[in-house]
This record gives C-alpha cells, sequence and structure tokens, in this order.
C-alpha cells in the first residue's frame, strides 16, 4: 500500500491492525530526524546506532501490545523514548567508569582506594600548618571567632554567649578574619591546595 | 561566565549526513514481522518468530 501522504496517525493505526509495511513508511519518514537527535546527544556513532535500535524496539513492542494511545503525535512521543534512553545510557556510563585505552594503560588510574598517599599526605599535613601560622597573624578578637567556628565547629550563638558579643558582632569579625587571610595569602602568593 | 557565541551550537554540528545503518533498519523491520504478542485471559505473551 503507498502510505507517502497519509498521517503519522492512520500508518500506526494500520500498523497496529497487522499491516507491516506501515512501520516501514514512519521509520522511513522519521530515521534521520531521531537518529540526527540522539547523536547529538551522545557523540559516538555505534552508541547512536544502538540507541536507535532500541527506541524503535520499544515501538514496535508498545504498539503491538496496543499500549499507544498518543493519536497525532508519533514523532513526539518516539522522540522522548529516545530521549529517556540516552538519559539511561548516560546514567549506566556514569555508574561504571571509562578510561583510555592507549598503550600505556596503568591500571592504578581506574583502582583507587579513595586515601591520600604519602605525598599528598605530607602536603595536606604542610598546609594545615601554613593556616595555623596564617591564623596567628590575625588580631585577638578575629581569632578567637574563627578558631571556635571552624576548629570547634560552635554556632555563633554559641560563639556570642562565649565571647560577650552579639551575634551580628561575631559574624563581623569572622567575615574580616577571612578578609585578612585572603589577603595575607595573595600578598606573599601562599599556595593552599592539595 | 559570558557566553561564547562565536562558537557554532552543538546541534548545528551535528552532519546532516548522519543515517542509521541500513542493517539496523532491516533488522527493526525482521523483529516486526517476527514479533506476535498474544492475549491470552487478560495476560499479554510476546512470541518471536526465528
Amino acid at each position: 500500500m503507498k502510505y507517502s501522504m497519509n498521517s503519522d496517525a492512520l500508518l500506526v493505526s494500520a500498523y497496529v491492525s497487522g499491516d507491516e509495511s506501515a512501520l516501514g513508511e514512519l521509520i522511513a519518514r522519521h530515521k534521520d530526524r531521531i537518529y540526527r537527535f540522539i547523536y547529538s546527544k551522545v557523540y559516538d556513532r555505534d552508541v547512536t546506532e544502538d540507541i536507535f535500535q532500541d527506541t524503535f524496539v520499544k515501538v514496535i513492542n508498545t504498539l503491538k501490545r496496543g499500549n499507544y494511545n498518543e493519536e497525532g503525535k508519533f514523532l513526539p512521543w518516539v522522540m522522548r523514548i529516545a530521549h529517556n534512553l540516552v538519559i539511561d545510557y548516560f546514567r549506566k556510563n556514569n555508574r561504571m567508569p571509562k578510561f583510555e585505552s592507549n598503550d600505556d594503560f596503568n591500571i592504578f588510574s581506574v583502582l583507587s582506594d579513595g586515601d591520600l598517599n604519602a605525598e599528598r599526605s605530607m602536603i595536606k599535613d604542610q598546609v594545615e600548618k601554613d593556616v595555623q601560622r596564617l591564623i596567628e597573624e590575625l588580631p585577638k578578637d578575629q581569632k578567637e571567632v574563627l578558631i571556635m567556628r571552624i576548629y570547634k565547629d560552635m554556632s555563633f550563638k554559641e560563639i556570642s554567649e562565649q565571647t560577650g558579643v552579639s551575634i551580628n558582632t561575631a559574624l563581623g569579625r569572622m567575615r574580616y578574619a577571612l578578609i585578612n587571610l585572603r589577603k595575607v595569602i595573595d600578598r606573599h602568593q601562599i599556595v593552599l591546595t592539595n | 561566565m559570558a557566553k561564547l557565541y562565536s562558537r557554532t551550537p552543538r546541534r548545528e554540528r551535528v552532519d546532516e549526513n548522519l543515517v542509521p545503518k541500513e542493517e539496523t533498519i532491516k533488522f527493526l523491520l525482521a523483529y516486526s514481522s517476527a514479533l506476535s504478542v498474544i492475549n491470552y485471559k487478560s495476560k499479554k505473551f510476546d512470541l518471536v518468530l526465528n
């Protein structure tokens, strides 16, 4: 049967009624657009091919089971299936870390115990000592608030009660403490990263 | 951060000649022809003929 003038809804209806050639026409009409849509998200020909195939397998299953009820909106429906499969692909990919397959493959670039190695541990100690030295240079009232907040994990309410100043004053001292620390770090170009 | 308007949007960088492989289309049509859904007592069974 010649379908080229018929709407998608008629083609879907014919396919559901058992006319297999209607599916061929539906695919021919929309394959390029759906394929490029998938490619624009994943940028990989093989992955695009897989997702494109899975999209239409879902379309076929749904239509044959008689579960399709969006007449007249065939293309947006297929695009939504493709979009969901693209999201599934990215989710699955994030859970399974990929590594570059080159000649000097290093298994330790994939496997990591998450702990700091000896070098990073030393750097971390050094950074902490540097920060403590910088804090010592702060005015007494600012140093007091900063130590209570950062090292003793006290709330500003607790700090205000212990130091006998208002919460706003404590907040202000903390703010100036951080500003002064940044100034000293910038002035001496101190690197505080691990 | 400012947008880089000089760069072509990603969507426009997709090659217009990109099309699915012929074998993928053939597979889909063959899969469709082979698939039958059988209704039995309010249940649906998929039957794929080889």
